[in-house]
C-alpha cells in the first residue's frame, strides 16, 4: 500500500499561495502573443475612419505589391464563402467584414496577411478604401426619432429600435405611485466604458489541411461555446475544431464575444495554408471591441412619509451600438437588470428597457459585472439616497428600515427573482461600526460648519450571479450548466478538468482546494486544467462570477461521486460494510473504532491494485452541474471623500467594503478579487467614460485619453466580511469576482453627493470628474479660486 | 522575424544587446522596437505589450539599470546596452525577493502586468531600499494593473524591501503553494 502522506490537505478556507504564480513571476506565462508556430504569418486590419459610410471601392494593389504582403482579404471575399456576417450571441447578426457599408468608426474593413507584423502594418497603410460618408447617429434617443439615419438597413424592420423588454407589475406599480405620499425621480446616465484588460485580444489560427482540423489559440473566456459557434458558422465538424484558451491577461467580460479578427484569422489560415497570428493594438481594442453600460435611465421611487419604500418604476434606453452583440443569456436582452429592487422590500416594481442601434461599436458586454447588474445597483442605491435626502433621513437609517429582513429568505422579489440568502442589516451594522459612522457624521458636521466639503456614501447592494438554471438560462440554446471531471491517480494525486476558464481568478489553486477538501488529498497533489476544448468537459466559460457557483459546484459534486465509490473500496479494505463507515477528518473510519481507518490515498491505490471484485477499477467522475437557482452575494460599502474646493478633485479618504459571498475557498484570493473589483468600480465612478462627437469620432480611443486608475488614484482598500452561505450550493459559496465592481460606484457617487447635499445637489452622473465637481462648486459660489 | 525583416527592407543595422547577461546580435530594421527585439529576436516572451501610447508599462525592462518602456525605444537606439528582463530576476534557482514578494502577498492575478511591475519595483528598491507606501505608489504609477487594485502590489514590494534589508540573514523563501 502507498505510504501515508503527511502533507497537509489545505482545502476550504485556506489562503493557499497560488500555483499559477510560479510561471507568471518568471515570465513563463503563455499568452496568445507568446505563441509562435512554424511558418506563422501575421494579420493586421484596415479600419474605417468613418462612423457611417458606404464603401465605393477597395483597391489592394499597392498593398499586394509591398514586400512581405501575401494576401488582402475583403468583405467580398468572405461573402463568397458565406462568411461576411456572423451570428451574435443575442440572436442578431454582425459583419465580419463589410461588403459595402461601415456602421461605426474603427470597424474592420479589410485584412492584410504578411510575413511579419511590420510588413502587415505596411500593407494596411497601402490599402486604398474609397468611402462616401453618411450622416451618423450616436445618441440613442435621437436614433429613435423618425428621421434618424438608419443604422441597419439590412434588417426587415426599418427602425433603430431593437427590442422592448419589461419585468414586474406595471398596474400595481402605477397604483402605488398614484397613492404615494412621497415620490422622487432622477435621470441617471451610466456611461459607456471599456474593460481594457491589459492584454488585448488576439489569436493564432492554424488550419491543418491534411487533417481538416482548425486549431485556434485565442483570448476567450468561453472556449467551448466558441467551438460550437465556429462549427455552426463554418460547417467544419465540431470535432475538427480545437479551441485553446491559453493564459489570459484579464478578461472582465471583454473576451466573451467573438470579434471579427478571430474569424478573419481563421479564414486567412485556411486560405494561405499557414498559421496566422492576429493581435490587436490597444487603440484597436479600445475603439472597436465591445463596450459596456451606456444605459439612459429614468428612475422613480415611491415611499411613505416615514420612509417606508413602496414601489420602483424605471424606464431605460439602452445603446447597443450597431450590432446587438451583448453576451447575455438568450432570454435576457437586458441581462439581469430586473434585480434593480436590490436589498429592499418593495410592494411592486416595474422596469422597462428599450434596446437601440447607433453608429457605435457593439455595446452591452460586461465590465466585470454579471449581466447589467451594475446599472441596476447604481440606480437603486442612488435612488435610496435621493429619497433619504428628500426626507431628511440618514441614508443608513433609511436602508435599515427597508432591508428585506433576514428571516424572509428565500425571498421572492417583485420582479420574480428568488434571493437565496442574505443578512443585510448585519453587513451594514458591521460596516458602520468598523468605520465609525457616527463619528464620521459628527466630523462632517463640524467640517461643513467650517466650509469644508466631506461626504460619506453607502452602498448596500445585492448581486445576482452564477447563471444559471437550465430552465431559464441558455446562450444560443446551450444551457448554462458547467462541468468538472476528476481523475484520481493510483498514488493519490489527481487531475481536475473544468469547463470554466481563468483569466486571473486563480482557478488552478481554488479548484484544487475544492477537491482537496472533498477528497482529503493534499492541494499540491492536484492539477487543474482548463481552457482546452479537446480535453476539458463542455462548459460555458468564466464570466458573470459564475465559476464557483457552477463549475465549483460541479467539482464538489464530482468529488462526492468519487467519495461514494471510495467508501465501497474502503469497506472492502477494512472488511466492514460501507454502512459502518464514516467520513471524518479526511478519512473513512469504522464508526466507534476510530483507529480503524483508511485515507483517500490508500483507497486510490487500491482502486487500481486491489479493487473489490465486481466493481469497476479506477477512481474518477464527471459532473455537469445545473444550478437550482442563482446566488445572491451582497455587501455593505462605506466611502468617505474629501473634495478640494480649488480643483473639484474628489479624494477617497477611506473605503471599507464588507462583502458576503457565502463560504470562502481561499480568503487571500477573495480579498484580491475584491481589491480589483473595487478599483474597477472606482474607475467609472471617477475616471472612465467613452464619448463620441457628432461625427461619431471616439474621444477616448487610447490610454492617453481613457484613464485607467493607477496606484496614485487608487486608495488603500479596507475589506472585511460576513458569511451567509448559499443554501443551495454544494459548499455554500456564492461567487465574488464582480461584487465590488457592482457595489462600489454608488458608494462613491453617494459620498460626493452627500458632500454637496447641503447645496441642494441631488445627483451627479458618473464619472464624477474634477471638472464636473468644480462647475457645481462654482454654480453654488463655493469654489475656491 | 529577423530573416523576414531582412528580406523585406533595404536597410538593416547590426544590433548587439546583452539581455540578462547573454549577448544577442541581429540584423534588424531601424524601426524594430526594443520590445519586439526582446520578444521575437531573443525569444524572451516574459516582457509584454499592453498599449501603443507608452501608458501601461507592461513592457518595462531595465536598460542599463534604469526602468524603460521597451515599446517606446528602438532596438538600434540601445545598441550595446545591458537589458534586464523578468527572465533574469531569478538567480541560481533562487527567486528575487520581489518575485517572492509578489507570490507571498498575492500581488498578481492574470500576471500580464507582473513582469513590468516587478522590474519597476526592482529598480525602485535598488535606489531606495526603504520606500514609503507613497513612494512605492509613485514609482509604479506608470505601470497599469487592471486586476489587483494595487493594494497587494504595494504589500509585495514592501515584503521584498524588508527581505532585501534583512538580506544577509534571509533563509530560503517559502515555495510556491506554501501557506504563510
Ligand atoms: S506596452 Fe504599454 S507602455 Fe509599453
Ligand atoms: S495582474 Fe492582471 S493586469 Fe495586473
Amino acid at each position: 500500500m502507498a505510504t501515508e502522506t503527511e502533507t497537509p490537505i489545505r482545502g476550504m478556507g485556506h489562503s493557499v499561495k497560488r500555483k499559477e504564480d510560479a510561471r507568471f513571476i518568471r515570465g513563463r506565462g503563455r499568452y496568445v502573443d507568446d505563441i509562435k508556430l512554424p511558418g506563422m504569418l501575421f494579420l493586421d486590419i484596415v479600419r474605417s475612419p468613418y462612423a457611417h459610410a458606404t464603401i465605393k471601392n477597395i483597391d489592394a494593389s499597392a498593398a499586394l505589391a509591398q514586400p512581405g504582403v501575401l494576401a488582402v482579404i475583403t468583405g467580398k471575399d468572405l461573402d463568397a464563402a458565406g462568411l461576411a456576417w456572423m451570428p451574435t450571441l443575442m440572436g442578431d447578426k454582425q459583419m465580419v467584414l463589410p461588403v459595402d457599408r461601415v456602421v461605426y468608426q474603427a470597424q474592420e474593413v479589410a485584412a492584410v496577411v504578411a510575413t511579419d507584423r511590420y510588413a502587415a502594418a505596411d500593407g494596411v497603410a497601402l490599402v486604398n478604401v474609397e468611402y462616401e460618408p453618411l450622416p451618423p447617429v450616436t445618441d440613442p434617443i435621437k436614433a429613435l426619432e423618425a428621421d434618424a439615419p438608419l443604422v441597419r438597413p439590412d434588417r426587415e424592420q426599418k427602425t433603430n429600435h431593437i427590442w422592448h423588454w419589461e419585468a414586474g407589475d406595471a398596474a400595481r406599480t402605477d397604483e402605488l405611485f398614484n397613492q404615494a405620499e412621497v415620490v422622487v425621480k432622477e435621470d441617471l446616465y451610466i456611461p459607456r466604458i471599456h474593460v481594457c484588460s491589459i492584454e488585448t485580444c488576439g489569436c493564432v489560427a492554424s488550419f491543418d489541411a491534411v487533417e481538416g482540423k482548425l486549431t485556434v489559440y485565442m483570448t476567450t473566456q468561453a472556449p467551448h461555446a466558441i467551438r460550437t459557434v465556429f462549427s455552426l458558422v463554418t460547417s467544419i465538424p465540431e470535432h475538427k475544431i480545437h479551441i485553446i484558451s491559453p493564459d489570459i491577461g484579464g478578461g472582465f467580460g471583454g473576451k466573451v464575444p467573438v470579434y471579427p479578427g478571430y474569424v478573419i484569422a481563421c479564414v486567412a489560415s485556411i486560405k494561405t495554408g499557414h498559421p496566422v497570428k492576429w493581435i490587436e493594438d490597444r487603440s484597436e481594442n479600445l475603439q472597436a471591441d465591445s463596450f459596456a453600460r451606456d444605459y439612459h435611465i429614468t428612475a422613480e421611487l415611491a415611499a411613505k412619509r416615514d420612509g417606508t419604500m413602496q414601489a420602483l418604476r424605471v424606464k431605460t434606453i439602452a445603446d447597443h451600438g450597431a450590432f446587438d452583440a451583448a453576451a447575455n443569456p438568450s432570454k435576457f436582452p437586458a441581462g439581469l437588470f430586473s434585480v434593480i429592487t436590490g436589498s429592499y422590500e418593495l410592494d411592486a416594481a416595474h422596469v422597462e428597457v428599450d434596446g437601440v442601434y447607433t453608429n457605435k461599436p457593439s455595446g452591452g458586454v460586461a465590465y466585470r459585472c454579471s449581466f447589467r447588474v451594475t446599472e441596476a445597483v447604481h440606480t437603486i442605491e442612488r435612488m435610496v439616497d435621493v429619497l433619504a435626502q428628500k426626507l431628511s433621513m440618514d441614508p443608513a437609517e433609511l436602508r435599515l428600515k427597508n432591508f428585506i429582513p433576514p428571516e424572509k429568505f428565500p425571498y421572492k422579489s417583485p420582479t420574480g427573482w428568488e434571493y437565496d440568502s442574505g443578512n443585510y442589516p448585519a453587513a451594514l451594522r458591521k460596516a458602520m461600526e468598523e468605520i465609525g459612522y457616527e463619528q464620521l457624521r459628527r466630523e462632517q458636521a463640524e467640517k461643513r460648519a467650517r466650509g469644508e466639503l466631506m461626504g460619506i456614501g453607502l452602498s448596500t447592494f445585492t448581486e445576482i450571479v452564477g447563471a444559471g438554471p437550465s430552465h431559464t438560462f441558455d446562450i444560443l440554446g446551450i444551457k448554462m450548466f458547467d462541468s468538472a471531471e476528476i481523475r484520481v491517480h493510483p498514488t493519490g494525486s489527481a487531475i481536475v478538468r473544468i469547463g470554466v476558464q481563468t483569466q486571473g481568478q486563480g482557478h488552478e489553486t481554488t479548484f484544487a482546494q475544492i477537491v482537496a477538501e472533498e477528497l482529503g488529498l493534499p492541494v499540491e497533489n492536484i492539477t487543474v486544467e482548463h481552457g482546452d476544448t479537446d480535453t476539458a468537459p463542455y462548459g460555458l466559460g468564466t464570466y458573470a462570477s459564475r465559476s464557483t457557483p457552477t463549475a465549483g459546484a460541479a467539482t464538489a459534486v464530482a468529488a462526492r461521486k468519487i467519495r461514494e465509490k471510495a467508501k465501497n473500496i474502503a469497506a472492502h479494505l477494512l472488511e466492514v460494510s460501507p454502512d459502518d463507515l464514516e467520513w471524518e477528518n479526511y478519512q473513512f473510519r469504522v464508526k466507534g473504532t476510530p483507529g480503524k481507518a483508511v485515507t483517500m490515498q490508500q483507497i486510490a491505490f487500491a482502486a487500481y491494485t486491489n479493487h473489490p471484485q465486481g466493481m469497476e477499477a479506477g477512481l474518477e467522475a464527471v459532473d455537469y452541474y445545473d444550478p437550482p437557482n442563482l446566488t445572491f452575494p451582497f455587501g455593505a460599502y462605506v466611502c468617505v471623500v474629501d473634495i478640494d474646493r480649488g480643483t473639484g478633485e474628489v479624494k477617497i479618504r477611506r473605503f471599507l467594503a464588507i462583502d458576503d459571498c457565502g463560504n470562502i475557498i481561499n480568503p487571500m484570493i477573495v480579498d484580491g478579487q475584491i481589491h480589483g473589483g473595487l478599483t474597477m468600480g472606482m474607475a467609472p465612478a471617477l475616471l472612465e467614460e467613452i464619448t463620441y462627437d457628432e461625427n461619431g469620432n471616439i474621444q477616448q480611443g487610447n490610454f492617453m485619453d481613457y484613464l485607467l486608475p493607477t496606484a496614485m488614484e487608487t486608495p488603500a482598500w479596507e475589506t472585511d466580511k460576513t458569511v451567509t452561505p448559499s443554501p443551495h450550493h454544494p459548499f455554500g459559496a456564492k461567487g465574488v469576482g464582480e461584487s465590488a465592481t457592482v457595489g462600489a460606484p454608488p458608494a462613491i457617487a453617494n459620498a460626493v453627493v452627500d458632500a454637496l447635499s447641503h447645496l441642494g445637489v441631488t445627483h451627479i452622473d458618473i464619472p464624477i470628474t474634477p471638472w464636473k465637481v468644480y462647475k457645481i462648486l462654482e454654480e453654488h459660489g463655493v469654489a475656491e479660486s | 522575424m529577423t530573416t523576414q525583416t531582412t528580406q523585406t527592407t533595404q536597410t538593416t543595422h547590426k544590433v548587439t544587446l546583452t539581455i540578462n547577461g547573454q549577448p544577442y546580435t541581429a540584423e534588424v530594421e531601424p524601426r524594430l522596437l526594443l520590445v519586439h527585439f526582446i520578444r521575437e529576436v531573443a525569444g524572451l516572451t516574459g516582457t509584454h505589450i499592453g498599449c501603443d501610447t507608452t501608458s501601461c508599462g507592461a513592457c518595462t525592462v531595465l536598460v542599463n539599470g534604469v526602468p524603460a518602456k521597451s515599446c517606446t525605444l528602438l532596438a538600434v537606439q540601445v545598441d550595446g546596452a545591458e537589458i534586464r528582463t523578468v527572465e533574469g530576476l531569478e538567480q541560481d534557482g533562487k527567486l528575487h525577493p520581489v518575485q517572492d514578494g509578489f507570490v507571498q502577498e498575492h500581488g498578481l492575478q492574470c500576471g500580464f502586468c507582473t513582469p513590468g511591475m516587478m522590474l519597476t519595483a526592482v529598480a525602485l528598491l535598488e535606489r531606495n531600499p526603504q520606500p514609503t507606501e507613497d513612494e512605492i505608489r509613485r514609482a509604479i504609477s506608470g505601470n497599469l494593473c487592471r486586476c489587483t487594485g494595487y493594494v497587494n502590489i504595494v504589500k509585495s514590494i514592501q515584503y521584498a524591501a524588508k527581505q532585501m534589508r534583512e538580506a544577509q540573514a534571509t533563509p530560503a523563501p517559502a515555495p510556491v503553494g506554501a501557506e504563510v
